[in-house]
């Protein structure tokens, strides 16, 4: 199978991989890069579990191809604590009890940072529907929304 | 949360440390920055990927396999069939003494539901595996199958499952799992109105976010590490060991990180094959389910059908309850025959009934094989018990609330199999529900307790 490089920032550091053409960025992420954050729960585009910031956006891991991804800056769930000190986001995610088994939670956490990078005081409407292309099967939404509406709180007051 | 204190105030501990304290989960810091390794996150050097070949039939005959195209099929390193499996006949609750065992790892002979494994296919990449899979020739002889059970039970209908002989399981106590208490037939006698309805529910998909699925690395010694996210790491350990038989000694599970399970991850259905597949080839091997697997594959919540007939006072009291259960398991036992004996057991509800006549029945059809989920067994018959109850209370003009109170069991009160209550609180649990709903029921109710010698 064809090789092609690939080059991007992931979490800030300079990735470069030669990768079959044609792999899913969730794989490229997973098994060549290792960073396995974005998980894969249907591959198919409905469940958001391997859900990245690509350039700002929020996109679906699975269903992006890696070498579409050249010279672009991708975050993950990974990269979001910063010098050992957890983002807002995550902290609420502990506080609110917003993670019950864990896989669904870094997919959320992507959506819900794009959300409240765009909309910094979202109301309760703005989190569900950015929330809506994620899937939970054990915590339940109520705890998440109430993890965003917090996070979005606390930076609020931060900044003031 | 508000602790109500004044309950059983005499017995209660409030010495307690850990109990009723708000503590962090330990595993939540892994969650939320996304160090929690998940099975599927162990990636080893040389990893094969494993497919199945699937049955397209709800029943049939197999005449013949034919792997050699597959074999062939660039990417393949082996292709397994039943042959290949050292104890091919296995049930999971053997480890308990209950048989006969009646479900193979891969299809010998016969399939007996749609989706049912037939040939494994192990592959350098996921994509050779899928490709070579659909290489895999099966002549099949198409047999009539069941997916009803009150067909399944009717003389002359298609037996699914020779190793049981007939489409239900056979207890101890015969073809279905009883329970009688006093004199049910006279309880109806006497009873002021008699109610019976029968309720049925469908199968139930658990549809975990992340799917089925192992990853096992050969180790020296001929030792294997399988990273699962099995919700049942002895009863796979050991149901393994008894399929490869191999000892316990050799197989070295990790676990316990579950992406969602609900009782779906239960059954022993990954592990032997993808362990085999590592001893045979001597590579790692990934065998993880598609959704699309996940959700045709996987065992769902058994479809049930409960018959109740209760007879009823004026007054409110229940005097007779006749209860029959159905627990579709499918094509194979997995945790269904358990299933259907804990509804017998649940049946009489938390209520003190005189006289008490069930019959559950595990029942054999062409469908799913169904397993655990959530309390299998007597989830479906709470909704049905608790409707009933509704229809009851409605029946003689009474509130459904007002209607539990007085039926429901207490200290000292003899439940319908034998055992005296101990410890209940449903009484207190509903003056509760009662106010946090703001459904009031009379002064009266309010002052009942649970102790026997109470109001
Ligand atoms: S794995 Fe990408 S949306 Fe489900
Ligand atoms: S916490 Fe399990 S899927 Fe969301």
């Amino acid at each position: 199978m064809a090789k092609v490089p690939v080059q991007f920032t992931l979490n800030g550091s300079e990735k470069a991989e030669f990768i079959d053409s044609g792999t899913t960025l969730l794989n490229a992420l997973r098994d060549k890069i290792g960073d396995t954050s974005p998980k894969g729960g249907c591959h198919q585009g409905t469940c958001g579990a391997c859900s990245v910031i690509i350039d700002g956006e929020l996109r679906l891991s699975c269903l992006t191809l890696a070498e579409t991804c050249n010279g672009a800056m991708i975050t993950t769930t990974s990269g979001l604590a910063e010098g050992g000190v957890l983002h807002p986001l995550q902290r609420a995610f502990l506080d609110t009890f917003a993670t019950q088994c864990g896989f669904c939670t870094p997919g959320m956490i992507m959506a819900a940072k794009v959300l409240l990078d765009h909309t910094p005081n979202p109301s309760r409407e703005d989190v569900v529907e950015a929330l809506s292309g994620n899937i939970c099967r054990c915590t339940g939404y109520e705890p998440i929304i109430q993890a965003v509406l917090a996070a979005a709180r606390a930076n609020s007051q931060n900044a003031a | 949360m508000e602790l109500r204190k004044n309950y059983f105030a005499d017995v209660r501990k409030d010495g307690l440390h850990e109990i009723g304290q708000p503590r962090p989960r330990s595993d939540s810091p892994g969650h939320v920055t996304g160090k929690t390794a998940f099975f599927a996150d162990r990636n080893f050097p040389g990893m094969l990927h494993l497919k199945m070949v699937r049955s397209p039939h709800h029943h049939a005959r197999i005449r013949s396999i034919d792997t050699s195209e597959a074999e062939k099929h660039p990417g393949v390193v082996k292709v397994l069939t039943a042959k290949d499996v050292p104890h091919n006949l296995y049930t999971i609750l053997i480890l308990i003494q209950i048989g006969p065992e009646d479900e193979t790892v891969l299809a010998d002979g016969k399939v007996r539901w749609r989706g049912e494994a037939v040939v494994a296919v192990l592959a350098e990449t996921e994509r050779a595996a899928q490709e070579a899979a659909a290489k895999v020739k099966v002549d099949y002889e198409v047999l009539p199958a069941v997916f009803d059970m009150e067909e399944a039970l009717k003389p002359g209908a298609p037996i699914v499952n020779e190793y049981h002989g007939q489409n239900y399981y056979l207890y101890d106590s015969g073809a279905c799992r009883k329970v009688r208490f006093g004199d049910v037939e006279a309880g109806f006698a006497q009873a002021d109105h008699v109610l019976e309805q029968s309720y049925q529910s469908s199968p139930i998909e658990h549809a975990p976010t992340e799917t089925t699925g192992c990853v096992v690395a050969p180790e020296g010694n001929d030792r294997f590490t399988c990273h699962t996210n099995t919700q049942a790491m002895f009863f796979t350990l050991d149901n393994t060991s008894i399929i490869l038989q191999m000892p316990g000694s050799k197989l070295h599970f990790v676990g316990g990180t579950v992406g969602g399970g609900f009782g779906g991850k239960v059954d022993v259905i990954v592990e032997p094959i993808a362990i085999l597949g590592a001893k045979l080839t001597g590579r790692p091997v990934c065998f993880v389910y598609s959704r699309e697997e996940e959700m045709q594959i996987s065992s769902p919540r058994a479809a049930e059908k409960v018959v109740i007939k209760d007879g009823i006072m004026m007054d409110g009291r229940i005097v007779a309850r006749k209860v029959t259960g159905y627990t579709d398991a499918g094509a194979y036992s997995r945790h269904s025959p358990y299933g259907a004996q804990k509804g017998a057991g649940h049946y009489p509800g938390p209520y003190t009934i005189p006289n008490v006549w069930i019959d559950t029945y595990c029942v054999y059809t062409n469908r799913t094989p169904s397993s655990a989920m959530r309390g299998f067994g007597v989830t479906i018959g709470d909704f049905a018990l608790e409707v009933q109850m509704d229809k009851l209370a409605r029946l003689i003009g009474m509130d459904p609330l007002e209607f539990r109170f007085i039926n429901a069991y207490r200290d000292g009160d003899m439940k319908a199999h034998r055992q005296p209550t101990e410890g209940a609180a449903l009484i207190e649990c509903m003056q509760e529900a009662s106010r946090a709903a703001n459904w009031p029921v009379a002064e009266k109710y309010m002052a009942m307790s649970s102790y026997k010698n109470g109001a």
